[in-house]
């Protein structure tokens, strides 16, 4: 019952960029495609399953006083892992995220977590706390990502939805568009959320 | 005393795992990052190259640049033979656009005539600048040399298309070119042989 609460948990009520609103540099930068928004997420869901897991487990041996350096290379590690495989397999999308990869580092999403979670809970629950936050935050940005494309190029995906007749919204592409996006995406959230409240 | 000692060997021990598992993933990913990277730059050279059947790679020629600043740069020209006949050349060149470097694959036929162009890597701004990697903007250049054309934008005098709303992205990529052609024209001795 716990488990499928720290699943739930991420991807909700406590979603990482319309509820705790953490990880905002590489949300906003990437957003301006949903399928960069997708593997945004999906490396990120990767280094935060495995950093919870690894810091979940070894967190009866890791000093307090040390414990932020630890996570931190911790955390590197598996950031550079992912870089290095995506430049090898998904050339593309490594292209394209570019310098947000190794940017992951310092994603306060992932550190937040190992601090506030993982440093003090069983490594299953840490598991489903980072799939959780991994899928929220993927959800996040896809929607971000999917209004911003939409708009500003008039396709989803890359694959053209007005058809060429469209004339794109092109500030929803520029960063402007990206702090309008999610503004109004976190003024909605509050709304359902104080409806829900009610 | 007994706190510091376990600090150093836990941290220690934590950063000899990551570098050691950080070096086996480097080793692992080494050979297919370094194609991944040879093929995309492959496609862009055929992309501007006249038909050929040798690899382009294979038959480089490194040109030095005219630098200003001190610096050796060189400039590696790609060869397409068919037959063993040189067929086309191509090679990268950049010039600063809006937001930072803007680098144009510039293909020529061995008489200094362009074949067609490709932007290899650019930051330009989407919906204006960007648009210099749209086809009706590159193909402008097709069957044009320094002897055709001037290579300017129409703005300043010249025979190629601006951007509405974007001037400074155009310009860069016509000096590019322009600076290719006469680096082409200047070495072409070296390059052809």
């Amino acid at each position: 019952m716990n488990l499928i609460r720290d699943l739930v948990n991420g991807i909700w009520k406590e979603n990482p960029i319309f509820r705790i609103v953490l990880g905002m540099c590489s949300t906003l930068a990437i957003t301006t495609q949903a399928q960069n928004a997708i593997g945004m997420g999906a490396a990120v869901t990767f280094v935060l399953i495995c950093s919870n897991v690894l810091i979940s487990s070894t967190r009866k041996l890791i000093p307090k006083k040390v414990r932020l350096a630890a996570f931190i290379v911790i955390i590197a590690t598996f950031v550079t892992i992912v870089d290095l495989v995506m430049a090898a397999f998904f050339f593309k999308l490594h292209r394209a995220l570019g310098i947000f990869i190794p940017l992951i580092v310092v994603n306060c999403i992932i550190l937040g977590r190992a601090e506030a979670f993982a440093s003090k809970n069983p490594v299953l629950n840490s598991l489903m706390d980072g799939i959780g936050m991994g899928v929220g935050y993927t959800l996040a940005i896809l929607i971000v990502g999917g209004i911003r494309e939409l708009l500003g190029s008039g396709s989803l995906f890359g694959l053209s939805v007005f058809g060429p007749g469209y004339i794109p919204f092109l500030v929803a592409i520029l960063p402007p568009g990206a702090f309008i996006a999610l503004g109004l995406l976190l003024g909605l959230m509050n709304k359902i959320n104080q409806r829900l409240a009610l | 005393m007994r706190d510091i000692l376990e600090m150093i060997i836990i941290l220690s021990t934590i950063c000899v795992m990551a570098a050691i598992s950080l070096a086996k993933v480097y080793d692992l990913t080494k050979e297919p990052i370094a194609s991944q990277r040879r093929l995309a730059r492959l496609q862009m050279v055929n992309r501007v190259l006249a038909p050929h059947d040798n690899e382009p790679d294979q038959s480089a020629v490194q040109i030095p640049l005219d630098t200003n600043d001190g610096k050796n740069r060189s400039v590696l020209v790609y060869r397409g033979f068919q037959n063993g006949k040189l067929t086309g050349v191509a090679f990268e060149m950049t010039a600063l656009g809006y937001s930072g470097q803007i680098g144009v694959m510039i293909g020529l036929d061995p008489d200094g005539t362009i074949r067609g162009i490709e932007i290899t890597s650019m930051n330009e701004t989407p919906g204006l600048g960007a648009k210099i990697t749209e086809p009706q903007f590159k193909e402008q250049f097709q069957g044009r040399s320094l002897a055709n054309a001037r290579f300017k934008v129409k703005k300043d005098g010249g025979d190629f298309d601006q951007i509405a709303g974007a001037t400074i992205s155009p310009r860069a990529v016509v000096q590019a070119v322009r600076e290719g052609l006469e680096l082409y024209r200047k070495h072409k001795e070296a390059i052809v042989r």
